[in-house]
């Protein structure tokens, strides 16, 4: 029984033809603990360079723990094995700066949180703190990230307003155009529109579509028609490892995985 | 040749502000920490000298009764006996607890039970904001008003133990009342709904619930008073009388560790026998202080304990 | 006697001992206002005290106590702020961190006779620094420093972690997140602990009579060239505050209007009180709105 289990594991895993695919990250058997719980236990994924990969799967099966491992964001809450492969240098590894690689793999959150800051300074922030002064460049910026992140035409006249002001839906945006502000190579983004309505979230998922020209998108949603509409790829995660990785397409018409068929139907639990 | 690797591989301005920021912030700490073991250190090199230069025995030092550093006893001793002091100190701050206790307990009972609207609006300020009161307005106050007053009631000169104590009690009354209040506030509301749902009066639950379950944060709010009450230097010295003698009566002149302290210590030369005995007295201080702490914490790991039971 | 009774009889005693109580306390405020407040005049708050003869003011120590309160809390702001930042942001919750903790309660339960006694052989005797402005404002920094390092810890960790890992997803440092995102946002806490303190350090006096001394002499206040001694700025001449002026002229009792001079001196030191702690509370509710809206 265990055995075979490992066995359709790894079968029903994607992995790319080097020569036919750009990977932008993978990790290799992953795993993270939290003291002593183990809420990753196999994690052995590739993400595709310029593409939108999402990760879908019940409440608890450790999307969340998986992707902010991705770009240490537990480095003092839980422990990491295994590897995670970036340009060709695992980013947990010593020699690899933590601050440079965050800028290179930035990151938006389920709740979104902007600096009790003006809505300007909300983006502009994180760039004058690496040394961008230049005024002009800075709005320039600014005004690209906003318009980006769909909400331009809402807050340009606004731009010294705190951000604390606006709604939950505009807050969120607002990370996001603070997020590509940094211009990241990777982005990861947690549940981003799980605190939207339908039409900011149609407004965020047009953005991510339009930034996947340029970014690497990897993404947690339990919202499968989102998963569906705008990702390349899908994996599907249960009980800390992922139990089907696929194009998306295939999986949601095709799972090789019971217990996928019956999440992505609703039948599970 | 990849960019980003390549920054990737080099130590970026982030980490360099990072480590520098790291190595402030905790010096700041380190120097805090420094502060607290220098002066320990000094107080105790001083404090001990008494013992190891000048060669008093501990135990005269703590029962003699007789305090005249530069001159010697009737037993042909020098008269270092801090009996007087250390009894003074301990009196008031024991009878200004004992005094203030009930008041605090039910004021706060007051503020938090039985009208808590009342309490939020006009206890809760006035006694956040007498707790700021300079220490020596409570010492004028004390001498213009409670020494006339204990004079004229109970005879005497009106100053010693009694006057300290009043003194001391509304000095500590707001402290305790509003730390003892904070314990009753942090009682679950659902402990009193249970008790009334079954019939109980609201005295009852009061006293059997509410106060029962606060009596750890209630310890601490009084232990808290007494360290302050101790501790408290110059209210205390205005209306004690500062007479090194054993007291009588409570409406006698006394002193306390320190009243003798404030008074003397700009009197003595550094290094003389008269002003190392004082220094001891000073040791006695920071050691009373360590010991409420221990207290305070020990009532504190109680009560958790009690509570997870 | 039935439970009902007893219920009542209890409310009574509790009403009449809270009266009681705020009696206490109104009285205390309202006779130092009543008995100080005819003494202040613009001449009381501004002229030298005389030692000797009627009709002195408080000046002098009115401006060292401000004087007084400034350098300190300038001294004890940044360190308290790091320290707080360290214990808050840095230190794992371990043993040594606890020591630590604990170390810095017993600092701020120590009776400030005791930190005036070790400003006296530190800074007066060891550093020769004599009785001044400079020993008095170590003295109250150290005074101080647990006080303010514990509230600003407070109100940094009062700061949902929501905030800072923003920070570190842009790939800030934690010491820019904290300094630059986390500070700003407990700016408003901050600024109520910084303004309780002061209110604290104004009254203070045990502290200050063996470390700034219980001396004032007389000031030019046309010259601020801080390295004159006759100048207010000077940080090496003997500075007796308000607070200290109170205990001295009542322990000494040779001036003839004692009793009139600490009454008017009281009040200031109350309503100084007073104000900081209004002070604190608008200041602290005004950055919040600024802070969360426009
Ligand atoms: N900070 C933490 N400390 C300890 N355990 C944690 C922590 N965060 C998550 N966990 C545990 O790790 C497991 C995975 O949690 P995770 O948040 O990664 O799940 P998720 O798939 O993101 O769930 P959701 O869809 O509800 O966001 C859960 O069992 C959770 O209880
Ligand atoms: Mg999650």
């Amino acid at each position: 029984m265990q055995n075979e289990n490992m066995e359709t594991t790894q079968r029903n895993i994607m992995h790319f033809d080097p020569k036919a695919h750009e990977i932008a990250l993978s990790t290799e058997d992953l795993r993270v603990f939290y003291g002593q719980s183990e809420a990753i236990s196999e994690g052995d994924l590739q993400f595709e360079r310029y593409k939108i990969s999402s990760l879908i799967g019940p409440s608890g099966s450790g999307k969340s723990t998986f992707l902010r491992s991705l770009n240490r964001m537990n480095d003092r809450i839980a422990t990491v094995k295994g590897k995670i492969m970036y340009r060709g240098l695992d980013i947990n590894s010593d020699e690899v700066d933590v601050y440079e690689m965050r800028r290179h793999i930035g990151m938006v959150f389920q709740r979104p949180n902007p600096f009790a800051k003006s809505i300007y300074e909300n983006i502009a922030f994180a760039l004058r703190q690496r040394g961008l002064n230049d005024k002009h460049k800075l709005d320039e910026i600014v005004e690209t990230s906003l318009r980006q992140a769909a909400m331009w035409d809402q807050v340009k006249d606004d731009l010294n307003k705190s951000a604390l002001a606006l709604s939950g839906g505009q807050q969120q945006r607002l990370c996001i155009a603070r997020a590509i502000a940094v211009k990241p190579d990777i982005l990861l983004l947690d549940e981003p529109a799980s605190a939207l309505d339908p039409v900011s979230t149609s407004q965020v998922e047009d953005t991510l579509l339009e930034l996947k020209q340029n970014y690497t998108i990897i993404i947690v949603t339990h919202n499968m028609q989102q998963a569906s509409r705008i990702s390349d790829y899908t994996a599907f995660f249960n009980l800390g490892k992922v139990l089907e990785y696929a194009e998306t397409g295939d999986i949601f018409t095709n799972p090789k995985v019971d217990l996928t068929n019956d999440y992505i139907s609703g039948n599970f639990g | 040749m990849d960019k980003i690797r390549a920054s990737l591989l080099k130590k970026s301005v982030a980490s360099k502000i990072e480590r520098r920021g790291k190595i402030i912030s905790l010096s700041c700490l380190a120097l805090i920490i420094l502060v607290v073991f220098l002066i320990f250190y000094f107080v105790a090199s001083r404090g001990l000298a008494t013992f190891f230069q000048n060669h008093i025995n501990l135990w005269s030092f703590l029962s003699g009764i007789q305090w005249n550093p530069g001159t010697l006893g009737t037993n042909g001793q020098p008269a270092v006996g801090a009996l007087p002091m250390i009894v003074g100190s301990f009196l008031i701050t024991i009878c200004s607890a004992l005094l203030a206790t009930p008041f605090a307990i039910g004021t706060a009972v007051f503020m938090t039970e039985i009208s808590p609207r009342r309490g939020a609006r006009i206890l809760r300020p006035v006694t956040e904001l007498l707790v700021g009161i300079p220490s020596v307005v409570y010492g004028f106050i004390g001498l213009q008003v409670v020494v006339p007053f204990v004079r004229n009631t109970f005879g005497g000169s009106g100053y010693g133990i009694l006057s300290g104590t009043f003194v001391l009690f509304v000095m500590i009354l707001p402290t305790v009342t509003s730390m003892s209040a904070d314990a009753l506030n942090a009682v679950p509301r659902y402990y009193r709904e249970a008790s009334l749902a079954l019939g109980a009066t609201r005295w009852q639950t009061i006293y059997k619930v509410v106060l029962r379950a606060a009596i750890p944060g209630m310890l601490t709010a009084v232990v808290f008073g007494m360290a302050r009450a101790f501790g408290e230097a110059l209210a205390v010295q205005m209306v004690i009388g500062n007479a090194t003698l054993l007291p009588h009566n409570l409406v006698s002149p006394a002193s306390t560790l320190t009243s003798i302290l404030t008074m003397g210590i700009g009197n003595t030369v550094m290094g003389s026998l008269q002003n190392n005995a004082l220094w001891s007295l000073a040791m006695i201080l920071l050691l009373m202080s360590l010991f409420f702490n221990l207290v305070i914490r020990y009532i504190g790991r109680k009560g958790k304990l009690n509570n997870e039971r | 006697m039935n439970a009902k009774r007893a219920d009542k009889l209890a409310t009574g005693i509790l009403y009449a001992v809270a009266a009681l109580v705020v009696i206490i306390l109104v009285a205390l405020l309202g006779y130092i206002l009543v008995q100080g407040v005819p003494e202040i005049s613009w001449h009381f708050l501004t002229s030298p005290a005389l030692a000797f003869e009627a009709g002195g003011g408080i000046g002098i120590q009115l401006f060292n106590s401000f004087y007084l309160l400034i350098l300190a809390l300038v001294i004890s702001l940044p360190i308290s702020l790091g320290a707080g930042i360290y214990l808050n942001e840095y230190a794992s919750k371990n043993t040594i961190t606890g020591l630590i903790r604990t170390t810095i309660e017993i600092l701020s339960s120590l009776p400030s006779v005791v930190v005036g006694l070790f400003g006296y052989l530190f800074f007066v005797v060891q550093f020769k620094l004599g009785f001044s402005i400079l020993s008095g404002a170590f003295a109250l920094t150290v005074f101080n420093l647990p006080i303010l390092t514990r509230s600003i810890e407070e109100a940094l960790a009062n700061i949902p972690d929501s905030q800072r890992e923003a920070g570190y997803a842009l790939g800030l440092s934690r010491w820019e997140t904290v300094t630059k995102i986390v500070v700003p946002a407990a700016l408003p806490s901050i600024i109520t602990g910084v303004v309780l303190s002061a209110g604290r350090i104004f009254g203070e006096a045990a502290a200050l009579i063996y470390t700034a001394g219980q001396s004032a002499p007389a000031l030019d206040f046309s010259n601020w060239n801080p390295f004159d001694i006759s100048s207010p700025l000077s940080p090496l001449r003997p500075a007796e505050t308000l607070a200290v002026h109170i205990w001295k002229i009542n322990s000494e009792g040779i001036m003839p209007d004692a009793k009139a001079v600490s009454a008017g001196a009281s009040a200031v030191l109350i309503i100084a009180v007073l104000l900081f702690n209004f002070l604190a509370r608008w200041l602290g509710k005004r950055l919040y709105k600024h802070l969360t809206a426009e």
